[in-house]
């Protein structure tokens, strides 16, 4: 699972890398994270990167503090666990502040507040339509699908307190998972082929 | 509530949120939304979105949105315990399984389970949407920026970035 001849970055590199993946990373860091570290530094393979992303997505927590962990843990053990993701955090959150101040100051203004009706309204188009792409690569078969819409009904409809929906369901979702795997025989259909 | 009762408040329910938090920071939104406008009645759900708006008009991690939250109830410390409350626990987690990792990979009961957990972080994912257009699609330009955007993302490869900058556009011209 370590890649074969991949550079591996400096402390240094590793902690100007994040911060740039940070500052640059509207809608969300993980397609930049990917971008970066894969297609521009090349210190991660396509492969490398889509498991150490899975991984991130199992545990719990923000996916690309899990990624930023993961990888700083890899090249600089716990030095770099700590400060990849702190590179990553600390570029945003000034701008945040920055954001809050003016929200807190002019927040009341009748265009400021359309603006942000208007950013809010594709926000959630956003999310919507990303959870729909993500729906549709997985091609899921009917019981997986069943599992997700129950999460959907779980969380959107009933309001259940998110561990009730994750733990009650994930026996569920493993069982799918098993049955699809049972179904479909050697096809692995998500998280990379299996080694 | 004294300024201490409220930080202790907040870091106690992003630390539990952070550490059920599987699939990320999004599909935990509907529970985040619970928290803060259910159960302490720190803001309306109207006001929640749009929090989360001006988290996503501003790059980095979709999880800041939880220092606007902060922010919003106590101020800079505020915005300090829930970014750290929503890290550290989930990140010590994964410090400890990055550490595990070589052991368990390829292990074919792991990878049983996060398959297992996929739907289940999409299924939330998609609720977290749909709760949060409830409070922001009110009107028909809303709506219709809503389900716009829905369909450019879902159906184009292109940058998210022209939703939101569009969304802002548009809000400024006729809402």
């Amino acid at each position: 699972m370590v890649p074969d001849a991949a550079p591996r970055p400096t402390l240094a590199q590793l902690v100007l890398t994040y911060f740039r993946i940070g500052i640059v990373g509207f809608g969300g860091v993980n397609v930049w994270a990917r971008r970066v570290l894969v297609e521009e530094k090349r210190w991660l393979s396509e492969q490398d990167y889509a498991e150490v992303l899975g991984l991130g997505q199992a545990l719990p927590g923000p996916n690309a503090l899990n990624v930023a962990i993961q990888l700083g843990e890899r090249w600089h053990g716990a030095l770099g666990a700590i400060f990849a993701p702190a590179a990553l955090f600390s570029g945003p959150l000034a701008v945040l502040v920055l954001l809050g101040l003016a929200h807190d100051r002019w927040g009341e203004i009748a265009l400021v507040k359309a603006v942000l009706a208007g950013t809010a309204a594709a926000a959630a188009g956003m999310v919507i339509g990303t959870a729909l792409k993500i729906a549709q690569n997985l091609k899921p078969s009917a019981p997986v699908l069943a599992v997700g819409v129950a999460a959907l009904l779980g969380a959107g409809v009933l309001r259940l307190p998110l561990p009730v929906i994750v733990l009650g369901l994930a026996p569920f979702g493993i069982a799918a998972a098993w049955w699809t795997d049972r179904r479909r025989a050697p096809a692995p259909d998500r998280g990379g082929p299996a080694r | 509530m004294s300024e201490g009762g409220v930080l202790w408040q907040i870091a106690v329910g992003f630390a539990s949120i952070s550490l059920i938090a599987v699939g990320g920071g999004i599909a935990v939104l509907p529970e985040m939304n619970r928290l803060v406008v259910d159960v302490h009645g720190w803001m309306s759900d109207a006001r929640f979105s749009q929090l989360f708006a001006l988290a996503q008009a501003a790059p980095g991690p979709n999880v800041l949105v939880v220092g606007l939250i902060g922010w919003q109830v106590a101020g800079l410390a505020g915005m300090l315990v829930a970014t750290l409350a929503m890290t550290v626990p989930s990140g010590l987690v994964a410090y400890g399984f990055s550490r595990m990792r070589k052991r368990l990979a390829g292990n074919a009961r792991l990878r049983m389970v996060e398959r297992g957990l996929v739907p289940i972080a999409v299924g939330l994912i998609l609720s977290s949407g749909i709760i949060l257009a409830q409070s922001a699609a009110q009107g028909a330009v809303s709506i219709v920026l809503a389900v716009a955007s829905t369909l450019f993302v879902w159906r184009t490869e292109r940058s998210p970035l022209w939703v939101l900058a569009i969304g802002a556009v548009t809000g400024a011209l006729l809402l």
